[in-house]
C-alpha cells in the first residue's frame, strides 16, 4: 500500500456498519495508474460524492464496485462479503446488493419501461410477474412517469429515461446505489427533474449512495460526505459545508474555483 | 429463333415441379444457415481458447472452399462412410453450411454493434449470461442482421441452380431435362429466368416489410 496516512485524510472510520471498503486499491489501464493504493471506507446509508477532475479516478471506483472492472491490487469488500479478490460466485451475490445509473441510461431500447424494470426482479429476484410489476409501478410512480408504463425508451427524453433508469436499479432494492454521472448526458432543462428524483429518493430511504457528479449544488444538497479525488488519491474529504465553505487542499480550491 | 407458346405450356407443370424443389432449398438452406451461423457465431464469442479454435479453423475452412467441391464431397464420399442422404437432403445441407460461414459473420458484426452500455447495464442488474443474451442483446442485434441476411438470401437462391450438378431436379434441372427432350431451350431457360426474378423481388418486399417492421 503506498498510502501515506499521516497527509491522508481520514476516510477509513471504523464504525460497526460499514458497509463498502476498498483496501489499497490499484487500478492501473496501460500504464496509467488510475487508482493508486486507495483506501475507502462508506458508511450504511451514507451519501457520498466524489468530486475531482476528469481522469482522477472517481469513475473507476463505481465500476469496481459494479464489477465492470477488475483492480489489479487490493481488496474490495461490501456488506462483509468479499468482491475482488472473490470468485464469480461470491460476486454474483455482491453484485446483487448494488444498483447503478449510467450516464447514458443504458435502458434497453428493445423492451417497453415496465419490462425494463420487471425483467431483473422476476429473472434474478424470482419475483412472481405480477408482484414485479405492481414494485414497478409504485416505482415510476416514484419517479413522476407512472404513464410510460408501455412507452419504449426511444419515445422519452433524456430526463425521463434517466428516471426510469433509477427505478430500474431501485427494483432490485440494493443497499447500494451507484451513480455515474447522471446527469452529464442531460439537456440542461431537464437536469432539475432528475435531481429532484434522486434528493427524494436521498431522504426517504436508508440506501447507500455513491454519486459521482459535476453538479457541485447536488453534492451539496444531498450527500453527507464529499471525497475530493487527484491522481487516483482522496486528497481531501468532508462533510459538504465544510468542503465546499473553506476547502483545505490546495487542489480542492482550484477544482471548486473552476467548476462553481 | 421462334417463340414458342405451346412449348412454354408444356413445360409449366414441370416448372411448378421444380419451383416447389427450388423454394425448398432456399427455405431449409436459409434456415440452416440462419440458426448454424448463430451457433458459430455464439461459439466463437465463448471464453474457452479449445472452443473458438476449431470453429473458427472449421468455418474457415468451408468460407474459403468453394460450394461445388463442397457439395460434391458430402454427396460422393460421406456414402462412403455410410452415411447416405437424398441429393435434395445433401444439397439444402451444403448450401445451409456454406451460408452459415458467412452468417455468422453478419452476427458477429451484429452483435458487436449492440453498445458496451447494454452489457454493463445487464451486469449491473445481475442478469445471468443466458438472459443476457436471449432478452438483451440478440433481440437488438436482430434489427442490424436482417438486411445483410436478406442479401444473403438472394444470393442463396441464385446458387441453387448448383443442385443440378448432384440431379436434383430443381428449376434449373427442369429446364434442362425438358430441353434435352424436346430441343428447346429458349422456352423453359426464359421461364426459370424470370421465375428467378420474381422469386428475388418478393424476397426482397418480405425483407423490406420485416425490417420496417423490426426497427420500431
Amino acid at each position: 500500500m503506498s498510502v501515506d496516512t499521516s497527509k491522508q485524510p481520514s476516510t477509513t472510520d471504523t464504525a460497526a456498519t460499514e458497509l463498502i471498503r476498498l483496501a489499497g486499491v490499484t487500478k492501473r489501464f496501460g500504464g496509467n495508474t488510475v487508482l493508486d493504493g486507495l483506501d475507502l471506507a462508506v458508511q450504511t446509508g451514507r451519501h457520498v460524492t466524489l468530486i475531482g477532475p476528469s481522469g482522477s479516478g472517481k469513475t473507476t471506483i463505481l465500476r469496481l464496485l459494479m464489477t465492470l472492472a477488475e483492480p489489479d491490487s487490493g481488496t474490495i469488500t461490501v456488506d462483509g462479503q468479499r468482491l475482488f479478490p472473490a470468485s464469480e460466485k461470491e460476486r454474483r451475490e455482491v453484485r446483487k446488493q448494488i444498483g447503478m445509473v449510467f450516464q447514458q441510461f443504458n435502458l434497453f431500447p428493445n423492451m417497453t419501461v415496465l419490462r425494463n424494470i420487471t425483467e431483473a426482479p422476476v429473472t434474478v429476484l424470482g419475483l412472481p410477474k405480477d408482484e414485479a410489476e405492481a414494485r414497478a409501478r409504485d416505482l415510476l410512480d416514484l419517479v413522476g412517469l407512472a404513464d410510460k408504463c408501455d412507452a419504449k425508451p426511444t419515445q422519452l427524453s433524456g430526463g425521463q429515461q434517466q428516471r426510469v433508469a433509477i427505478a430500474r436499479a431501485l427494483a432490485m432494492r440494493p443497499k447500494v446505489l451507484l451513480l455515474d454521472e447522471v446527469t452529464s448526458a442531460l439537456d440542461p432543462e431537464l437536469v432539475a427533474g432528475v435531481l429532484d428524483v434522486l434528493r427524494d429518493i436521498a431522504r426517504s430511504t436508508d440506501i447507500t449512495m455513491l454519486c459521482v457528479t459535476h453538479e457541485m449544488n447536488f453534492a451539496r444538497d444531498i450527500s453527507d460526505q464529499v471525497l475530493m479525488f487527484d491522481a487516483g488519491r482522496v486528497i481531501e474529504a468532508g462533510p459538504p459545508e465544510r468542503i465546499f465553505s473553506e476547502p483545505e487542499h490546495e487542489r480542492t480550491r482550484e477544482f471548486l474555483g473552476a467548476v462553481l | 429463333m421462334t417463340w414458342d407458346w405451346s412449348a412454354v405450356r408444356e413445360f409449366m407443370p414441370h416448372f411448378w415441379d421444380g419451383l416447389l424443389v427450388t423454394l425448398q432449398a432456399l427455405v431449409l438452406g436459409s434456415l440452416i444457415s440462419f440458426s448454424l451461423g448463430l451457433v458459430w457465431a455464439l461459439l466463437m464469442r465463448t471464453p474457452t481458447r479449445w472452443v473458438r479454435w476449431p470453429v473458427g479453423v472449421v468455418t474457415e475452412f468451408v468460407r474459403n472452399t468453394p460450394l461445388l467441391v463442397q457439395l460434391f464431397f458430402l454427396f460422393y464420399v460421406l456414402p462412403e462412410w455410410g452415411l447416405t442422404f437424398s441429393a435434395l437432403t445433401t444439397g439444402v445441407f451444403a448450401i445451409g453450411l456454406h451460408y452459415s460461414t458467412y452468417t455468422m459473420q453478419v452476427y458477429r458484426a451484429g452483435i458487436e454493434a449492440v453498445p458496451a452500455g447494454q452489457w454493463e447495464a445487464a451486469t449491473a442488474l445481475s442478469l445471468p449470461a443466458r438472459r443476457t443474451w436471449f432478452a438483451v442483446i440478440l433481440p437488438q442485434a436482430v434489427r442490424r442482421v436482417v438486411p445483410p441476411l436478406g442479401n444473403y438470401v438472394i444470393s442463396m437462391l441464385k446458387d441453387t441452380p448448383i443442385l443440378v450438378s448432384i440431379t436434383v431436379l430443381e428449376m434449373l434441372g427442369q429446364a434442362r431435362l425438358f430441353s434435352q427432350q424436346h430441343f428447346q431451350f429458349t422456352e423453359p431457360l426464359t421461364v426459370i429466368g424470370v421465375a428467378f426474378v420474381v422469386i428475388s423481388y418478393l424476397a426482397s418486399l418480405l425483407l423490406r416489410t420485416l425490417e420496417r417492421r423490426l426497427v420500431r
